[in-house]
């Protein structure tokens, strides 16, 4: 394959949005765009994954500038997989966004493409100062979609985002800028290593992992995801929960193994963290009631599961955490997306003014019950495996603590998932209110029509994918030792980025 | 030794005016550390040691133009978020307050 094709991912989508944004096309033409883009993207990103299976590296030098000049679009293993990962949940999100009209906004769907654009290009960029343009990129079309709401809640919730988002890509940029006063290049390639040779260049790419931790929404810096992602539609928050923060943990994979060479003198520090942020997103989750909220909680506390991966840094434990990061993005989404379906079929994801939403419809219950089990860690969903391997790494390297911990969580979890379970699907829908308020439309917006196939479907899809990555992880967990093996030996990643 | 002090006091006033609850002063305090962070990349590439970009008597100390570069695509991002956030201070209330409502 030509490596110049990388471009490509980037380039497509942002054409697409140009188009969208300057012709006035009718809405089924947006619609294809839209999702034609996005399919387009999947079908590249599992060509990918296939093609570099076997530890090939796909290396291109955009410009053709001589290496070490140019900025290079790299593919490897790990990023082949994220690119197809990211590529479904964008595919399924825009699905779920189509089918409640979201789409139909003027500008919803020119965002999504940017967006896009900007996770592919953070994925594949090779460049650390390319690395903070394209989060920069793809961090603006969400305070749009954040926007596009319209609501007060919206609104205040997009500003916090926007003001943490901007607080950290300085932080991000002033740390590029002190590698580049240290080490005199910015590119990843002749980076290799650099962090473990030279402490001032360690200090400068530290900042660099700092905030990729806020952006990742790591305890204790994780309290801006909770209050912002309940306050966009369910649809942005399933997106933007697949994408922003995992595209931050490949970025912290990424910098670590090839900056850091993998130095193990620091891991402590990671293993300490990242276990405290399982512990405490489980528990803040407690004292939530409403499913999105639930569900933000878990998401930082599934954060610390798939950084742990990095922070024991042997081969198991790296294809954990690459497996664990996989299969939590499909599950996230999926969750996100059936109480999606029902909070938009019933107006409200108010844990005490929903129930027995399983009896009415079988289907949705059935979506969120096996993505639910899944995210708990049993078999047969993916699951499972994620944690098993997670919990196996981490007894290899003698850290009991951390697998205690991580198997106590995942009770946690399903304790969490029952109180969904229990308050939206199970037992019987209240009692319709007296007051004509929020509660009383709920009700009877049910009673118009329950959730539509169209809207239920992106979910289902999602968890049998889970479920299909549970049955045969066998392929999945082949393309995770693939990437791990990869990130503990980078010399084939290096030696493609910087000749040609 | 111009540059990190120039550096630190935009950095001070930049933390000072974000840790306030008012919008509008924490556009202010992001714009200030867009600009020290800003003048950190310009002395990343060495300004101390080097003469100005162009029509310099010796090429080789001519300033190294790649974090001006970087600059450049940092203050078009710095700029077109700043806009942005303060289009969202003054839509919705009538205030500019960042505290949480009901």
């Amino acid at each position: 394959m030509n490596a110049a094709l990388l471009l490509l991912l980037v380039a497509v989508p942002i054409l697409g949005a140009a188009l969208l944004i300057v012709v006035s096309w009718p809405v089924w033409l947006r619609r294809t765009v839209l999702l034609g883009t996005c399919a387009a993207a999947l079908v590249a990103g599992l060509a990918l994954a296939v093609l570099t299976r076997d530890g090939r590296v796909y290396a291109h030098q955009v410009g053709l500038w001589p290496g070490g000049v140019a900025i290079p679009f790299v593919a490897d293993a790990f990023s082949s997989l994220m690119v197809a990962t990211t590529a479904l949940l964008i595919l399924v999100c825009s699905g779920f966004a189509v089918a409640t009209g979201e789409a139909g906004r003027r500008l919803f769907a020119p965002l999504v493409l940017v967006l896009a654009a900007g996770v592919f290009g953070a994925l594949l960029t090779g460049d650390l100062f390319n690395l903070f343009v394209f989060v920069e990129v793809m961090l603006l079309p969400a305070y749009g979609l954040m926007a596009l709401a319209g609501t007060p809640r919206g609104l205040r919730g997009g500003r916090l985002l926007v003001v943490v988002s901007l607080l950290t890509s300085s932080l991000l940029l002033a740390g590029v800028a002190l590698v580049y006063g240290t080490a005199g290049t910015v590119q990843l390639g002749e980076l290799a290593g650099a962090a473990r040779e030279s402490p001032t260049v360690a200090a400068g790419a530290g900042l660099v992992l700092l905030a990729l931790w806020v952006k990742a929404a790591v305890v204790p810096v994780h309290g801006w995801l909770v209050r912002s992602y309940t306050a966009c539609s369910p649809a942005v928050t399933a997106l933007l929960s697949g994408l922003h923060t995992k595209v931050a943990i490949y970025a912290l994979y990424r910098i670590y193994a090839v900056v850091f060479d993998g130095q193990s003198s620091l891991l402590w520090v990671g293993l300490a963290v990242f276990t405290a942020t399982m512990l405490v997103g489980v528990l803040g989750a407690v004292g939530e009631h409403g499913t999105r909220s639930i569900l933000v909680f878990h998401m930082v506390s599934q954060i610390g599961y798939i950084l742990v991966g990095v922070a024991l840094f042997s081969e198991l434990g790296l294809m954990a955490g690459i497996f664990y990061l996989v299969h939590n993005m499909v599950v996230k989404a999926s969750l996100f997306l059936s109480t999606g379906a029902v909070e938009y079929a019933y107006g409200t994801g108010e844990l005490d003014r929903l129930g027995g939403v399983a009896r009415r419809d079988p289907l949705v219950g059935l979506a969120f019950l096996g993505a639910a089990l899944s995210l708990a860690g049993l078999p047969p969903f993916s699951g499972f495996v994620a944690k098993a391997a997670l919990v196996a790494a981490a007894l290899e390297q003698g850290q009991w603590v951390v697998a205690g911990v991580a198997v106590a969580v995942s009770l946690l979890t399903l304790m969490s998932m029952l109180k969904i379970w229990g308050g939206v699907f199970w037992g019987a829908p209240p009692e319709k209110e007296e007051e004509p308020g929020a509660g009383g439309a709920a009700v009877a917006t049910a009673r118009r029509g329950g959730v539509r196939t169209a809207v239920l479907l992106p979910s289902l899809v999602l968890t049998a994918v889970t479920l299909g990555l549970g049955l045969g992880a066998e392929v999945l967990l082949g393309l995770s030792a693939q990437a791990a093996a990869q990130l503990l030996d980078t010399s084939a990643y290096v030696g493609a980025v910087t000749d040609w | 030794m111009t540059l990190s002090l120039a550096i630190g006091v935009l950095t001070a006033a930049a933390v000072y005016l974000v840790l306030q609850r008012g919008m509008v002063r924490i556009v202010l305090g992001l714009v200030l550390l867009g600009n020290a962070v800003n003048l950190l990349l310009v002395s990343a590439g060495g300004a101390f040691r080097r003469d100005r970009p162009l029509l310099t008597e010796a090429p080789e100390r001519a300033a190294d133009p790649l974090p001006q570069a970087f600059v450049l695509t940092a203050i078009v991002i710095t700029f077109s978020i700043t806009v942005y956030m303060l289009t969202l201070a003054g839509a919705g209330e009538d205030d500019d307050d960042t505290e949480d409502g009901p």
